[in-house]
């Protein structure tokens, strides 16, 4: 199972900091991503450091929002990538492995 | 009364067409466009440099004419950021077309936000230095003003309001202020109002647009779809929705999407004129394509805007080349080394190397940062050259060269930034 089974989001850029929010389908799921979708994971996930990651948590939504610090190779003006604003990140982490069973 | 505004572009190259919907079939208080991104306003400083009465949205005067018999006809006014490196010869684009279409309607134009005679002794968060230190290559230092100007210019009576650095809700917001009378201690309001102007600014993106993912959100008619409007109550609550027939869709899920796009965190969105808190909004779907928000909140501002920094940095050279069928990841590897290879002496500071596509359909990319233009000419032409002088059946050869314009941003006082609303003349003096 994938978060994207369970959740979307939308990536945003500044500079050279990258948002990325995931927002639980249904609201029965938020808890469970709550608790697997961690700042470790993600950072992970997107291979940047763990200390990059900050993590927001919008329960009345049920969402999240990830800052990520650093990620965007200098930001959409200076970034030699294709996809300069790194606006493909959201798809991106929307890959993570879940854990079908356990909350943790 | 709900007071109805719209969002008729979300970036300068946004469709016209949905914007020409909304004046015409809108019922709309206002319709703002906004057009300006960080970068835009640097190309658009640019050309200022080039052109004295250049440096304003390409796209003003073909937005302007198609959508501004329908905003003159419903009572509709405009506020609008395409001033960008220039506002007031944007006014003077925006007079000539109102002179022309023989509209009765007055425009002013907003400045104050250029603050790079100001900027040089402030420190650069990205480079660590000050911005004097760029030296000639400072092109430009725009601080993102807020509602004060917009409001001053609606308040005397303009029908288009032309702005350059504004922030993007202020857009919105100002004509809240203006219409509601909110006083700018409501911090409150100022934050629904905020609220409310982020959802809108980036036009479809709360109807639809940067959302459908096929099987899991699928989008109704999003070749043809509308851009959104709020019906905004006296107290800052409000509801998003488009007009009848037209394509995609407002739920919670792309507001939520939106509420959290380019924002940090949800409980401190620094804005010029408010800290808008976000952390308790709610969105409840009231009817189809309606969904109303509730409980934004904000406290005080910081007494700094944000100003973004633009200046020259070096150059970026690019080429492409095609591989397809057998051993292709193979000649497009070796192809990279040869880059790799001749180029390890021309002075080029980062590059980056791509092989994209499948085996069957290999694309290599080659980009570098580079410190002058012929260097980066120099980068292009060694994958020009792969053709005759590189692994077999390359093909399809693209490249490009092109100065960068980074943008560093820094913190300035809010009290050293003076906003300035001026009514261009009459119309039919210049008739």
């Amino acid at each position: 199972m994938k978060l994207h089974d369970l959740a979307h989001g939308r990536t945003g850029d500044k500079g050279d900091t990258s948002n990325i929010s995931v927002i639980a389908y249904r609201p029965e799921d938020f808890p469970r991503l709550e608790a697997q979708v961690t700042s470790e994971r993600v950072a992970a996930h997107l291979g940047q450091p763990s200390e990059a990651v900050t993590r927001y948590v919008l329960p009345k939504l049920c969402a999240m929002n990830f800052v990520i610090r650093g990620a965007l190779a200098g930001g959409v003006t200076r970034s030699l990538a294709l996809d300069a604003h790194g606006k493909c990140l959201s798809s991106v982490l929307l890959e993570m492995p879940l854990n079908p069973r356990g909350a943790g | 009364m709900t007071f109805r505004i719209g969002c008729g572009a979300g970036f300068q190259g946004d469709r016209i067409d949905p914007a020409k919907d909304l004046a015409e079939r809108g019922a709309l208080d206002v319709l703002v466009f906004e057009c300006l991104a960080e970068r835009t306003i640097a190309l658009a400083q640019q050309a200022r440099l080039e052109d004295p009465n250049g440096g304003f949205d390409p796209l003003l005067e073909r937005r302007l004419r198609a959508c501004l018999p329908g905003c003159a006809r419903n009572g509709t006014k405009i506020v609008t950021n395409m001033g960008a490196a220039n506002p007031r010869a944007a006014g003077e684009c925006a007079r000539a077309i109102v002179a022309e279409l023989g509209l009765p309607l007055t425009v002013a134009a907003v400045t104050g936000d250029d603050v790079s005679d100001r900027i040089a002794d402030y420190r650069l968060d990205e480079i660590g230095e000050t911005a004097g230190a760029l030296g000639a290559r400072l092109v430009s230092a725009n601080a993102y003003i807020g509602v004060t100007g917009i409001v001053d210019a609606l308040s005397r009576g303009a029908d288009i309001v032309i702005c350059g650095r504004a922030s993007d809700p202020a857009l919105f917001l100002a004509p809240l202020v203006h219409h509601f009378g909110w006083e700018m201690s409501d911090y409150t309001r100022l934050g629904r109002g905020t609220l409310i102007g982020h959802l809108l600014e980036c036009s479809a993106q709360i109807t639809g647009g940067y959302f459908a993912d096929p099987g899991k959100k699928d989008v109704p008619n999003i070749a043809h779809i509308g851009f959104p409007l709020a019906e905004v109550s006296a107290d800052g609550n409000a509801v998003i929705t488009k007009l009848p027939g037209t394509g995609g869709l407002v739920t919670p899920a792309t507001c939520t999407e939106q509420m959290l796009y380019e924002i940090h965190d949800p409980a401190a969105y620094v804005q010029p004129d408010v800290i808008a808190d976000f952390s308790d909004v709610t969105f409840e779907q009231v009817g189809p394509d309606r969904v109303a928000l509730r409980d934004a909140d904000g406290r005080a501002p910081t007494g700094w805007l944000k100003v973004s920094v633009a200046y020259r940095d070096g150059w970026q050279g690019e080429g492409q080349i095609s591989y397809a069928g057998a051993n292709a990841h193979a000649r497009a590897e070796l192809a990279a080394a040869i880059l790799d290879e001749r180029l390890k002496e021309a002075g080029i500071t980062e590059r980056l190397s791509q092989v994209l596509g499948t085996e069957h359909d290999l694309r290599l990319r080659y980009a570098a940062r580079c410190p002058d233009r012929a260097t980066a000419q120099t980068v292009a032409q060694e994958v020009e050259a792969l053709y005759l002088c590189g692994p077999a059946a390359g093909g399809g050869v693209t490249k490009s060269v092109k100065e960068i314009i980074a943008i560093a941003s820094t913190l300035f006082p809010a009290a050293e930034v003076s906003t300035c609303a001026q009514l261009m003349e009459p119309h039919h003096e210049i008739a």
